[in-house]
């Protein structure tokens, strides 16, 4: 009864993905119309200019944001985690915990109206203010993922055993060369894990973006959404399989490792 | 010292990315809507001392054109029925995963999160290619002599479009609760001669509901939001309350009125949001 419910929502997930990817080696104009084998939808896909230049600066936005989201959640985890209870502990808890739970269209919002308040500052005291577009998109994908890096750095640090900790400081080490050589070996794989998760929600975001970005900054998926308005190409079928490609053979090398890993300490 | 280092550049971030935008959004909504760039008058003027001249005009207008709230409505009814939807088809994955072999349980979980590393927008392409009138869901009803049929651009395109983005959010906070789940518990019953059924009713059930309520609300709450979605896959009449505020704010450029109808939105989910969160802190 559960094998068939499991089978049921797993085959619901990857049906549209299976025959979208199946259909991306397609040779018909039409996308989800056989037209015989063809690798013509990536080579129009490598061909266009306009989505090679929003995926360069997709990438760019994402790795930028998800490092200072990487940077700065895990301090906010630490200070969480590690503080006790102090002064602000509930101000930080609560503004981290914020951009998980509030609506995308309020969270672009919010954060375009701070951004053209900043602009109208700035252009009355210098006379100059820098435009809209991938700074401002960055700043935003850090904010959302510093969420995320908080709570996963966070939970990591609540689970970890102290006796490794207080074995280091028994042994005569500093507080920072225990940093260095126990906690931070311990908490890296969460560090990583948010790093990444920042870097897909990024990736991934057409919302927040569209509010906060300029006539400047069009990344991949305002392009995408564009395309898929106005109907769909075939270019997004190949992109998507593209996409999971990547993906597949990301989570495929993580298994390994960890596999690999699991064997040896075995 | 060493804990303001650490405290302060996260903190500093927060209050200006996160505190100063929501309190500029209050601030927005009771301003008058103008021409010029930006299209408001600000709410608090300067003349020699700070004046006031905002006004409450917006949320009049949310009140009063029915439009508004039927948005509110369609959208926590869109919302309350995708919800639903996933923890129905999530439940079963997750006892699906918690159930399986060991070996199987990490690479199950995986498939149900790959999913979402496929990207947002391509699933949802995928489902315009199925569901468009030549598309292939036709093609196959096509061959059973039925159709074609409106199928896009329908309420049902836009459940199966939210179901299917949202799902693995629904699975993972079961599949963690059931995994973990203390068994001792279960085998005791069966034990004392309940039959699975009543095993599962009286002890698994209860033991998931704090998970099964988690699930619903991560699903919920970014539901009762959601723009892309309805934009694509749903009927172009049905406005939900993401659509209202984007055309608002991108069409109609009334940015006091996008700012109240954004905090109406997170008035009206604060209470699950609170829920959520009280949740999170128990678990």
């Amino acid at each position: 009864m559960r094998r068939i419910g499991l089978a049921f929502g797993l085959l619901f997930l990857w049906a549209p993905i299976l025959l979208m990817v199946l259909y991306a080696f397609s040779a018909d104009r039409i996308p989800f119309q056989w037209g015989g084998w063809s690798l013509r939808w990536f080579a129009a896909l490598a061909a266009n200019e306009r989505m090679r230049e929003a995926a360069f600066l997709s990438l760019r936005i994402a790795a930028g944001a998800a490092t200072l989201a990487m940077l700065l959640g895990s301090l906010a985890g630490w200070a969480l985690a590690r503080f006790g209870p102090f002064t602000g502990r509930t101000l930080l808890g609560g503004l981290a915990g914020a951009p998980l739970v509030l609506p995308e269209v309020v969270t672009g919002l919010s954060l375009l109206l701070l951004f053209v308040l900043a602009q109208g500052a700035l252009e009355a005291w210098l006379g100059w203010a820098p435009g809209r577009g991938a700074a401002t998109i960055l700043l935003a994908h850090a904010t959302i993922g510093l969420a995320y890096v908080a709570v996963v750095v966070q939970a990591r640090l609540a689970t970890l055993d102290p006796s490794l900790e207080e074995a280091a400081a028994g042994l005569g080490a500093g507080p920072f060369t225990i940093f260095r050589t126990v906690t931070l070996p311990l908490i890296a794989p969460s560090l990583a894990a948010g790093w990444l998760l920042a870097f897909t929600l990024s990736l991934d975001d057409v919302v927040v973006a569209s509010f906060v970005s300029g006539p400047a900054g069009t990344t991949l998926p305002m392009l995408v959404f564009s395309a898929l308005k106005v109907g769909l190409t075939p270019e997004v079928n190949a992109l998507a399989a593209l996409v999971l490609a990547v993906a597949a053979l990301a989570v495929g090398g993580a298994g390994l490792i960890l596999a690999r890993r699991a064997n040896g300490a075995g | 010292m060493q804990r303001l280092l650490i405290l302060l550049p996260p903190l500093g971030w927060l209050l200006l990315l996160v505190a100063a935008p929501l309190l500029i959004l209050g601030l927005i909504a009771f301003a008058e809507a103008g021409p010029g760039v930006p299209p408001f008058i600000p709410p608090l003027g300067w003349a020699g001392g700070p004046v006031w001249q905002g006004s409450t005009e917006s949320f009049g207008t949310l009140l009063a054109d029915p439009y508004y709230l039927e948005a509110f409505l369609r959208s926590l009814f869109t919302a309350f029925v995708t919800a639903a939807l996933c923890l129905l088809l999530a439940y079963p994955m997750a006892l699906g995963i918690a159930g399986a072999r060991p070996s199987w349980r990490l690479p199950l979980l995986l498939l149900v999160l790959l999913p979402f590393w496929t990207g947002f927008l391509p699933r949802l392409g995928a489902w315009i290619g199925l569901l468009r009138d030549g598309g292939w869901v036709n093609g196959v009803l096509g061959l059973a002599g039925v159709g074609p049929l409106r199928l896009l651009y329908s309420d049902l395109a836009l459940h199966l479009g939210m179901v299917h983005a949202y799902l693995p959010f629904a699975v993972l906070p079961l599949a963690t609760t059931l995994l973990r789940r203390d068994r001792s518990l279960e085998e005791a019953a069966a034990d004392l001669g309940a039959t699975p059924f009543t095993v599962f009713r009286s002890v698994t059930l209860p033991l998931s509901l704090p998970a099964a309520a988690s699930a619903f609300l991560l699903v919920f709450i970014p539901a009762a939001g959601e723009f892309v979605i309805p934009e694509l896959l749903g009927p172009p009449e049905a406005q939900m309350v993401g659509r209202v505020l984007w055309g608002e704010f991108f069409q109609n450029r009334d940015w006091p009125l996008a700012a109240a109808l954004a905090l109406a939105l997170l008035v009206l989910l604060l209470p699950s949001i609170l829920f959520f969160q009280r949740l999170g802190r128990r678990g």
